[in-house]
């Protein structure tokens, strides 16, 4: 490395090394997989890029340490932990911008009024909505260090100081700023319409920067109160294919959605190259002897037949009752994906009793709309409302007999809780013989099946049961398919 | 253990890449740049990850530009093999050699070597980059197209730079091409390809910086319309589409806006533009019914 010989040699164990090590382990703690060679690949780039810029120091560790784009949230809360502004040696305890080689003081850092805590929260509102009007990310990012610096801190106690983001968010409650914003944003255009939609957009996003910014901020200081070793086990959220489906909140869910088109991508992929293999098949050696006479005898061209092509069928079973909304939710958005793809892919929905839905999945469909209209319009629910597997099943086996046929994979999806009805093996028994292929997902842990209502351990003993949990599982599944 | 090919860093720093490749016609944010530095010194391949259409294939070509390296690209596909991706014998030709041999009576040995030769050699994207002396940028695009075989040789070619032709001998790289693979994600690749490479994420980006790559590609926009565009497309990226609009699409838009000669983005034009970044008839009803266009 010739331009840069004289950055960091070696260091001893507990310098840059040791920090270095420190944030590889946090990082492996909070579920992204570091192997050795990375690590010493990290250690590598520390001695080529310019360590006072902080921006290039995330980038070039990310660059190392990351191999897939939805760890980035957690690395870069880590990072923001280890790597913090304070860390120069310039101004201790201060939030300065030193990073970005901006010695220049926050904006509203000389005319506060200290003291009086309305008037303090009063125009800092003004310059929020000023600097959300005029979107500039850093003096946005400047703005929250000062905001929680005036407005965050709780009450000192033994231990320290202690800094909130709810008291900094409810100071200034960037959301009832909405429509001032809105009208700073939309100037003199008309309100309705095209235009306020996107002005709307631009406010959600600004607002949420903000609120980003906060919330860093306060771990930032937090972590220089408590040590950040304590901060970094609670700031981090599981990665969003580790999120538990029956345990999902609305925003897991959106974030889910963005993970199941390139997993029905990838399992429509993994499908169709099985089904494409191999187009030239054996050698067609009629056809390429005659077309070697045109050469004078010599086979310049070879021939081959074409493959026999397998069209995979594919029938999903779907269990839409309550106790597993959040997981139908998803398998749904799963079969409506493999629908654009396939056209021999059929979908019933089930809770006590079974409906064909592959209608509302039509390529181009809305899956939102789609599972709204499962529960306004699909026959699903006979009797109370409840699962009832065996009846489900029976009425899957008489309703459509030939649905199920040797060329067809067979997948239920369910948690197999019967609310003690009977659990109607044999009709299920008999599905799976017919079928080419059959599974089982299962939305619970493997510990709770076979408890209290679940007949997961007798359904286990005539189909293949796998458990998945989360969005992580379900692409295991699908390599194995 | 043959010697290391050697690698000389093209870029001094990160400013540097930043400088070089906007030049080149591509706009780098921090990120890019950063990694695109780190390649290079380090003399890593560079795995690029994102959607379609944010400019993973474009960052290599504007590598290229920007060092003065010619582009060499592998497209993957499916079903891609060695004698498309390596190297093959041309054995059409070797056939006709022989034949003609046959009836001027020469001996075998003298045709055997012979149609093993460079002459009869079709030499494929990764063999081509790695016998070239002057700068080369490689592009295997869209990497997890190909099968897992193919990643496996990728893996070979990859660590030593060099190719065994049983009848001719190792190849070794003399100087070694920078490497760009790139990955729409729809299969995740392997675990040991991922670790030979450093990875970026590419994603959509910033508003500023769309901005930015919309007024510097289109130049004839004007700002304020330029500033409208970037600020609907990413609108239509918060709803929940099946094909989001990327950065190649927001530039056909201003393209199309300018031909159309229209100095504003209202509801009138959008319906009758939105064909040009929304191409799923669901995702049109969709954004006109949430960006009230009726």
């Amino acid at each position: 490395m010739p331009a840069r010989a004289e950055l960091p040699a070696p260091v001893e164990p507990g310098g840059l090394a040791g920090h270095l090590d420190g944030f590889v382990r946090a990082i492996r703690e909070a579920g992204v997989p570091v192997g050795i060679s990375q690590a010493v690949d990290a250690a590598e780039v520390l001695t080529v890029i310019d360590l006072l810029d902080r921006e290039q120091l995330r980038h070039g560790l990310a660059a190392v340490l990351l191999r897939r784009a939805a760890q980035r949230p957690a690395y870069d809360v880590l990072f923001d932990l280890w790597w913090p502004l304070t860390d120069r040696p310039a101004g201790a305890g201060r939030a300065d911008d030193a990073a970005d080689g901006e010695p220049e003081d926050g904006p509203a850092d000389g005319p506060l009024p200290v003291g009086d805590p309305g008037a303090l929260a009063e125009s800092l509102r003004a310059e929020l909505l000023r600097l959300l009007t005029e979107g500039e990310e850093e003096a946005l990012r400047r703005f929250a260090r000062l905001a929680v610096d005036q407005l965050g801190s709780g009450a000192p106690t033994p231990s320290g100081q202690s800094f909130f983001s709810y008291r900094v968010l409810r100071a200034l409650s960037p959301d009832t700023l909405v429509s001032q914003l809105l009208a700073g944003l939309l100037g003199d255009a008309e309100r309705g319409g095209l235009a306020e939609q996107v002005a709307r957009q631009t406010a959600r996003e600004r607002i949420a920067a903000f609120r980003t910014a906060v919330e860093s901020e306060v771990r930032r200081r937090t972590a220089a109160q408590k040590g950040r070793d304590k901060v970094a086990r609670n700031a981090v959220r599981p990665l969003a294919d580790q999120v538990d489906f029956l345990r999902a909140q609305q925003s897991d869910l959106a974030e889910l959605r963005r993970t199941v088109a390139p997993l029905a991508r990838r399992l429509a992929a993994k499908l169709s190259a099985r089904r494409r293999l191999g187009r030239a098949g054996r050698l067609d050696f009629r056809r390429t002897v005659r077309a070697s006479l045109a050469t004078g005898g010599l086979p310049l061209v070879t021939h081959h037949r074409p493959r026999a092509l397998h069209k995979p069928e594919l029938v999903v079973l779907c269990d839409v009752s309550g106790s597993v909304a959040g997981f139908s939710h998803f398998t749904l958005m799963l079969t409506q994906a493999l629908r654009e793809h396939f056209s021999g892919v059929r979908a019933f929905a089930f809770v006590d009793s079974t409906d064909e839905v592959t209608r509302f999945f039509t390529p181009g469909a809305d899956v939102v709309d789609a599972i709204a209209r499962i529960g306004r319009e699909a026959d699903v629910v006979s009797f109370d409302g409840h699962s009832d597997y065996g009846n489900a099943f029976e009425v899957f086996a008489e309703r459509w007999p030939a649905a199920v046929g040797p060329k067809t994979s067979l997948l239920v999806l369910g948690d197999g809780r019967t609310n003690y009805r009977h659990p109607g093996l044999p009709t299920l028994a008999d599905l799976v013989r017919r079928s080419r292929s059959a599974h089982w997902l299962n939305p619970e842990p493997r510990r709770l099946w076979g408890s209290g209502d679940s007949a997961a351990d007798k359904y286990r003993e005539v189909i293949p049961m796998v458990e998945v949990r989360t969005a992580a599982q379900l692409a295991d599944f699908v390599t194995t398919l | 253990m043959p010697a290391q090919p050697t690698h000389a860093a093209q870029f001094a720093d990160v400013a540097d890449v930043t400088t070089r490749l906007s030049a080149a016609g591509y706009l780098p944010d921090h990120q890019i740049a950063t990694t695109v530095f780190l390649a290079d010194r380090l003399g890593k391949p560079l795995l690029v990850e994102g959607p379609a259409g944010v400019g993973k294939t474009e960052l290599a070509k504007a590598m290229a530009t920007a060092t003065g390296a010619e582009l060499i690209r592998l497209q993957c596909y499916e079903g891609l093999d060695e004698a498309r991706a390596l190297y093959e014998w041309n054995y059409k030709k070797q056939l006709l050699r022989i034949s003609a041999a046959g009836s001027g009576g020469a001996d075998w040995d003298t045709v055997h070597d012979d149609v093993f030769g460079e002459e009869f050699l079709l030499s494929r994207p990764l063999l081509t980059a790695i016998r070239r002396s002057e700068p080369t940028v490689l592009l295997i695009d869209e990497t997890d197209k190909a099968d897992v075989e193919v990643e496996g040789l990728l893996l070979e070619v990859l660590s030593d730079f060099q190719v065994t032709i049983p009848e001719l001998g190792t190849i070794t790289a003399v100087r070694r091409p920078m490497v760009v693979l790139t990955s729409n994600a729809t299969r995740e690749l392997s675990e040991a390809l991922k670790r030979r490479c450093l990875y970026l994420a590419l994603d959509y980006p910033s508003a500023e910086r769309e901005r930015e790559i919309v007024l510097s590609r289109v130049p004839d926009l004007a700002p304020g319309l330029a500033d409208q565009l970037v600020r609907t497309v990413r609108a239509l990226r918060a709803l929940e589409l099946k094909k989001a609009p990327s950065i190649s699409e927001t530039l056909d838009w201003a393209q199309t806006l300018l031909a159309l000669g229209l100095d504003t983005l209202d509801e009138s034009a959008m319906r009758s533009t939105l064909g040009v970044v929304l191409k799923h008839a669901s995702d049109q009803a969709r954004a006109a019914a949430e960006l009230r266009l009726n």
